[in-house]
């Protein structure tokens, strides 16, 4: 999903970024805050930037005959909400545009926008939605990483239709070609991703209850409350 | 293995199947380039949509070949194994700790009461 450096014409970059920047604002000023009321969220934190810097880097074949990669986004964004995400994800993209070439400076605001702030929210609201209606912890973590995911690169087809629409059929036609490059590819990597992002979950489940129930992720069973009455 | 292991592996296999499956299949045959990158085939496509196009900016850093570029991708996904790899030691290091020390608790209750 990553928009190529010097791909968006200057004022849709320009307007991207102003778009992102109060996201990520916000972002450190969560991020800040988080750290000193818990500083044993460090770890954990470090651990879902962490898990944004894998999966980006991983290029997997998709249905398509093409590759793309996941974003990692959704985890974070269930753990310590969208805001803070927009910082790590922000982190990952500098350090793909810096020192890979892949993304970029002047598509930075545009790349934020689509993998650091679209995606996490949209993944969180899945994940509250389903949530509220009782669905267990691991089906809400699955679909919210996928949502998570294939928006993004709804999002950076828009972005690219917007800039570049079609002389024929303008923008829906130009937005139909970049989603056929983009979210078709994306499916089956979405899922992929839902299924890494419930891995981890598990896996932070039977090592870290007690920053999970912290975050409001997990909840105390009833032979547990009982043991902790006992104590 | 435990019901938790066996799980956590069948959702590592579905991933592996999910990559792998477009590529035994075959399903790039028909393309140019098969596999070519999403990124890759978006930048195509602009230059398509608007041959005259012309980017104005370029990469302050690139990688001079394709090798150090995915060498840089490895990396990318080292440091981010690294750093899970770390939390999920430390979180079962402090587990073992706390579980030898509620172990050795009881044993040495009576001996500070004598």
């Amino acid at each position: 999903m990553h928009i190529a450096e010097g791909f968006l014409p200057p004022l849709h970059a320009v307007a991207w970024g102003a778009a992102s920047a109060p996201f990520v604002v916000h972002g450190v000023r969560a991020l800040t805050r988080e750290v000193k009321a818990n500083p044993e969220s460090t770890l954990l934190l470090g651990a879902s930037g962490a898990f944004t810097f894998v999966l980006s880097a991983l290029k997997i074949p998709s249905v398509t005959g093409s590759c793309s990669h996941p974003t990692g986004t959704g985890l974070g964004a269930i753990l310590f909400r969208p805001p803070i995400m927009a910082v790590l994800g922000t982190i990952t993209l500098l350090f793909q545009a810096l020192l890979l070439a892949h993304g970029g400076l002047t598509t930075l605001g545009a790349n934020v926008f689509s993998m650091a702030v679209a995606g996490p929210w949209a993944g969180y609201a899945v994940y509250r939605l389903l949530r509220k209606f009782d669905l267990p912890l691991m089906v809400a973590v699955f679909f919210g990483a996928f949502f998570a995911d294939l928006v993004t690169y709804c999002v950076t087809s828009v972005q690219l239709a917007l800039a570049f629409p079609d002389a024929a059929t303008g923008f829906t036609g130009a937005l139909v070609k970049f989603a056929e490059i983009f979210a078709l590819t994306q499916i089956p990597l979405a899922v992929s991703e839902g299924l890494l992002t419930v891995l981890v979950m598990r896996l932070l489940m039977q090592s870290s209850k007690s920053d999970l129930i912290r975050l409001g992720v997990a909840k105390l069973t009833g032979s547990e409350k009982q043991r902790e009455a006992a104590v | 293995m435990t019901r938790n292991a066996k799980i956590n592996t069948l959702l590592l296999l579905l991933v592996a199947a999910l990559a792998v499956l477009p590529l035994a299949l075959g399903l790039g045959d028909g393309k140019e380039e098969p596999f070519a990158g999403a990124d890759a085939q978006a930048e195509a496509a602009i230059t398509e949509l608007r041959p005259d196009y012309e980017p104005w900016f370029s990469p302050l850093y690139e990688p001079p070949s394709a090798e150090v570029e995915s060498a840089l991708f490895a990396l990318q996904a080292a440091l981010g194994a690294g750093v899970l790899a770390y939390y999920f030691g430390v979180r079962k290091g402090r587990r073992q700790g706390a579980a030898a020390v509620a172990a050795a608790t009881p044993a040495e209750t009576p001996a500070t009461e004598s």
